[in-house]
């Protein structure tokens, strides 16, 4: 079933009786040559580009719930790529590339839009190093500008640019950057993978992972057991429980973010705005609804909920960047079980056990990276080395210290990313 | 989410920072895996945890609590060996 505006038409004239299910619904199948544990947004993005990119369709995907029911369901979709160190800087413009041509890829509407990105400053200090931050993104390919105070001014008129503690100095604005539709990415991705021969498979939870002789055979689920001859471990959120089943601790520490929702306004906020120093960022989904957030609320948690004291502190630093949205109502808020590792930056590699591969230790930051991460894993299961965008996030990189990607220079604990 | 220190009582959240797991530091000086072990890797367990926390901006002593990092539900509480204000 393809997608185009003529079958739109056509559904729309006969009743929308046309419309099947996006992806089968197979039972699982004894063996496979590869099982990717965890239907998310990487899990399903891994599979399809296993298939595309490598021919690999004796491929399934485990997932214990629904298909993209974890954290690419509970973010707050911003896409961007504007790292700054070497490692994650060619991953993320690799990852935007894709994004850029993802929804002809798929034929299907991720409702990827690259209304830019605006993160503000508020000293000389700052200033500098958003310059900084800026050149790198240019030699990196990507694209940046340093506006001024009035070049904010322009394009976010409602800001309070005289707030006392945190004058606005100017903004980095990096116009590609901008957000997509969380589920639609997982639901395009599952599509495409089920269509080239991918099993996803639902309500299946991995029990165990069975190794023999320090190699991999297989896990067992709780729809039997299943042997397979790589498995990758794609649950971020969950690493730790999942990598624990084949004895490996791993360098990450779980901790809640938060999000927020407004009820539905008229079109107000164009771009995301990121205000660093207040621990908030924000836009608009094209339902209307402002979305927002700030920062962990910095204790080990599983509980997919926060404390209020975190978010009082992101609707007082929202109040004190935009008096506007005072007007505005919340609906809702969530929490999302993120991975936090000791530099930031996330994992893609093999493991101590031979077919047992790692993607994991998104911190915050996944959602941008489901393309690339994809990709990556893909190339990395199919040819058993590390994709070119990928090379930095080495499992050993904590062990040696070569190469350690700690963007914020915050230090080695998990929280402080 | 409330704490409570042995010092102060039962206190609002917003007192409190968390201070990592409570680990045992390794004895040696120079890098090796127990280094990397205690700095690192963690056991990162869905259920009861035991962690350090600093009451902050109250009497500064630093606690050894046990948490349900499933439901927040506080276990237990005391003063971490060599944390008393």
């Amino acid at each position: 079933m393809r997608f185009s505006g003529l079958r739109v038409l056509k559904e729309g004239l006969t009743g929308n009786r046309g419309w099947g299910p996006h992806w089968r619904d197979p039972a699982p199948k004894p063996a496979y040559d590869i099982v990717i544990i965890g239907g998310g947004g990487h899990g399903l993005a891994t599979a399809f580009y296993l298939a595309k990119e490598h021919g690999l369709r004796n491929v399934a995907v485990l997932e214990k719930g629904y298909l993209g029911g974890g954290n690419v369901g509970r973010n707050t979709t911003i896409v961007r790529a504007n790292y700054f160190l070497p490692g994650n800087s060619e991953f993320y413009s690799h990852s935007l590339k894709l994004w850029e041509g993802l929804e002809q890829e798929l034929n299907y509407n991720v409702m990827h839009s690259q209304r830019g990105i605006i993160n503000l400053f508020h000293s000389d200090g700052q200033r500098d190093a958003a310059a900084r931050r800026g050149n790198a993104m240019i030699n990196q390919g990507d694209d940046a500008e340093l506006l001024d105070r009035d070049g904010v001014r322009r394009l976010l008129p409602y800001l309070d640019y005289d707030q006392g503690r945190f004058p606005i100095y100017g903004g980095l604005y990096h116009r590609r950057g901008g957000t997509a539709r969380h589920d639609a990415v997982a639901w395009g991705f599952a599509r495409g993978a089920s269509d080239r021969g991918v099993d996803l498979i639902q309500n299946c939870e991995v029990t165990g992972i069975d190794v023999e002789g320090g190699q991999v055979t297989g896990v067992q689920t709780s729809r039997g057991a299943i042997r397979a001859r790589k498995v990758a471990i794609v649950t971020a959120g969950r690493s730790g429980q999942v990598a624990a089943m084949a004895g490996m601790r791993l360098p990450i520490e779980s901790h809640i973010l938060q999000a927020f929702v407004t009820e539905g306004l008229k079109p107000v906020l164009d771009n995301v705005v990121t205000f660093g120093m207040g621990h908030f960022y924000i836009s608009q989904s094209d339902k209307g609804g402002l979305v927002f957030g700030g920062d962990l609320d910095m204790y080990p948690s599983y509980a997919q909920r926060g404390n209020l004291p975190t978010a009082e502190h992101v609707m007082e630093a929202g109040m004190a960047l935009m008096p506007m949205i005072g007007k505005a109502r919340v609906l809702r808020s969530w929490g999302g079980i993120m991975d936090m590792t000791p530099d930031g930056s996330p994992i893609i590699d093999r493991t101590d056990i031979g077919g047992l591969y790692l993607d994991c230790g998104w911190c915050y930051g996944g959602f941008k990276a489901v393309p690339g991460s994809g990709y990556a894993l893909a190339h990395l299961l199919a040819t058993d080395r590390p994709h070119d965008s990928a090379t930095g996030f080495r499992l050993d990189r904590f062990r040696d210290g070569v190469g350690l990607m700690d963007e914020e220079g915050t230090g080695a604990q998990h929280n402080t990313h | 989410m409330r704490l409570t220190c042995p010092l102060c009582g039962e206190r609002d959240l917003r007192e409190f920072t968390y201070r990592g797991a409570a680990l045992t530091r390794p004895e040696g000086e120079t890098w090796g895996d127990d280094w990397h072990d205690y700095i690192h890797l963690r056991d990162n367990p869905a259920g009861e945890n035991r962690e350090y926390w600093a009451h902050s901006t109250g009497c500064a002593a630093v606690l050894l609590v046990t948490r349900d990092t499933r439901t927040h539900e506080v276990l237990g509480s005391a003063l971490a060996k060599g944390g008393g204000a």
